[in-house]
């Protein structure tokens, strides 16, 4: 085979299209390129989901967590507690032990008969486990920002007559975001990282679809060589991350905008937040 | 483990709970925290050390040197950790083998790799294949704390790299001024200060690393997470002590261990904090002599 045939037909493997024989002998580097590239996609596809919808959740949750109210501020700060204090790698175990014990043939409310097998699959179970955790770590993040909002601007937009939802949404929120970006950038990148953990917790890979590291564990397993797949894998991480940063960066160039250009916080890789 | 317990298919209640959970398995399992406890205490040490050392190098005026620490602060920085784990576990213990092979058989004329097939002499197996079972579990174990400490020990780096960069240049230069040389420099003035600095990445560091013990289960060792998973696996009635499913009960119960070790450790290292802050020139030195007053 080609190298072109062998991207033709594993290109798409993690997704299920293509061959559906995985390589049994006679391991190519273009072999291991494209596999690994096609389980990237899972990769992607967990981190961007789950830091999607978890930014909205988080941004909830530092709202709640920074209110004057116990009934909003405690459970919160117990999410947070939970999922920050834990490893991600149990939280894993536990949702695949917990959403397997639901009913197979699905639950009955009010007549509907809602499914509940597609719980336990990786691309549901795991992106659910993933989103709340980045929430949790991103409300932490989003928490110290709102603390750290300048008091001055606050002052400033009750002297304009600025006051409830419109001083939150248009002086607030903006710095908060602005302040946090930085450490919001690590969070995403480990988030990033964390997601190839997902194949190797409970959540099994069905027909052998797996992201990059399941692949490369599969290349290293029966090769009895891992100085190939894993820096493959490290390759792929890399450019992801780079990628990453340099959105980021444009975000955040954006938040600082109308500050004097010498006064923008960089952003500097932290590795303090992984889990 | 107890008398009472010799039939268990006569006990009932609390009685079949007890002698439930003394079952040698059991034991194995509350072995095993004390295994992750014991991986903790020789890891953290030595990452610190590794970070030490790298932190020194990404420093050093040597080109060479500074390359290898900065390389290696790097490392950590681009790549998912798991990967680094899955990695060094096999090319340590491949590495070890390929040296201990050429000084053992130097005449054996077999390619070492030969196809899918990694290929020592006998003598050069580490360990012997005739070693007995404790010898391979220990060797094991021995991989995962190297890695361990190797990865955690970039970490390590970084953070300590930072912290020697936030120690004020006036205190360097005033001890420059009082003719200490760059090595008294660093020893009488730079380490001790920069602890400071250091404590709040330290800190997270050590909190990264509890969250990090269950990968163990990934690299071979029978950790808790293996005996979670072995135990709580439904049993028929062939076992001694059939039950259903519980393994979400065993993986709460790690939720809770974990949760628990995170909670105490947060508290532990804020006193830490506090006391290392006590009379230092930053902003937490000084709120705590205003308060003081």
């Amino acid at each position: 085979m080609t190298c072109w045939e062998t991207i033709g037909a594993y290109a798409f493997r993690s997704l299920g299209y293509g061959e559906r024989l995985l390589p049994r002998s006679d391991f190519t580097l273009c072999q291991q390129f494209t596999l690994i590239g096609s389980g990237l996609i899972w990769n992607v596809y967990f981190g961007v989901l789950a830091l999607l919808f978890g930014f909205f959740f988080a941004n909830a949750l530092a709202l709640a967590k920074a209110s004057r109210s116990a009934i909003a501020r405690k459970p919160a700060e117990w999410f947070i507690f939970v999922f920050r204090g834990s490893p991600l790698f149990i939280q894993f175990f536990l949702a695949y032990e917990a959403l397997q014990l639901l009913p197979k043939a699905g639950i009955e409310i009010f007549g509907l008969t809602v499914q509940t097998a597609w719980t336990t699959k990786a691309w549901a179970g795991a992106l659910f486990v993933l989103f709340l955790n980045t929430a949790a770590y991103s409300a932490e993040i989003f928490y110290g920002a709102l603390q750290s909002v300048p008091k001055g601007d606050l002052e400033a937009a009750d002297a304009y007559g600025i006051t409830g939802w419109n001083r939150f949404r248009r002086i607030q929120w903006p710095t908060m975001l602005r302040l946090a970006w930085p450490a919001y950038t690590n969070e995403a990148i480990f988030l990033f990282h964390s997601t190839a953990l997902v194949f190797f917790s409970g959540f099994p890979a069905f027909q052998q679809r797996g992201d990059a590291l399941y692949y490369a564990n599969y290349f290293a397993d029966k090769t009895f060589n891992p100085f190939i797949p894993y820096p493959i894998v490290a390759v792929y991480f890399i450019i992801l991350t780079l990628i990453l940063t340099g959105l980021f960066g444009l975000i955040n160039r954006r938040l600082n905008r109308h500050l004097p250009s010498n006064m923008g916080r960089k952003i500097r890789l932290r590795p303090q937040l992984i889990r | 483990m107890f008398a009472s317990c010799a039939d268990p298919k006569t006990l009932e209640g609390l009685n079949w709970l007890m002698c439930y959970l003394t079952t040698g398995k059991h034991l194995d399992f509350y072995w095993s925290f004390v295994i992750v406890l014991i991986l903790l205490a020789v890891t953290a040490p030595v990452a610190l050390a590794f970070g030490f050392g790298g932190a020194m190098a990404a420093r050093s005026s040597f080109l060479p040197l500074r390359m290898l620490g900065k390389g290696y602060t790097a490392m950590v920085r681009g790549v998912p950790d798991i990967v680094f784990f899955l990695f060094f576990v096999i090319a340590l213990d491949q590495g070890i083998e390929w040296l201990n092979h050429q000084i053992q058989c130097p005449d054996w004329t077999e390619p070492v790799r030969q196809g899918l097939e990694f290929r020592v002499c006998p003598e050069a197996k580490v360990p012997l294949n005739s070693a007995p079972q404790l010898v391979h579990q220990f060797y094991g174990f021995g991989l995962a704390v190297v890695t361990f400490a190797l990865v955690f020990g970039a970490f390590a780096a970084n953070v300590l790299y930072g912290a020697m960069m936030a120690v004020p240049r006036p205190q360097l230069e005033t001890a420059e001024a009082y003719g200490m040389s760059p090595r008294q420099v660093f020893r009488r003035i730079l380490v001790p200060q920069m602890w400071v600095y250091a404590l709040p990445g330290l800190s997270n560091l050590w909190m990264i690393l509890i969250k990090a013990t269950p990968l163990l289960f990934l690299l071979g060792v029978q950790d808790i997470v293996y005996w979670a998973r072995e135990l709580g696996g439904a049993k028929t009635s062939a076992y001694e002590y059939p039950h259903p499913d519980w393994r979400l009960w065993y993986f709460l119960f790690l939720l809770a261990f974990y949760l628990g070790f995170t909670r105490v450790s947060e508290v532990v290292l804020a006193r830490i904090s506090a006391r290392l802050s006590h009379g230092q020139a930053t902003a937490a030195g000084e709120a705590m002599r205003k308060a003081a007053l």
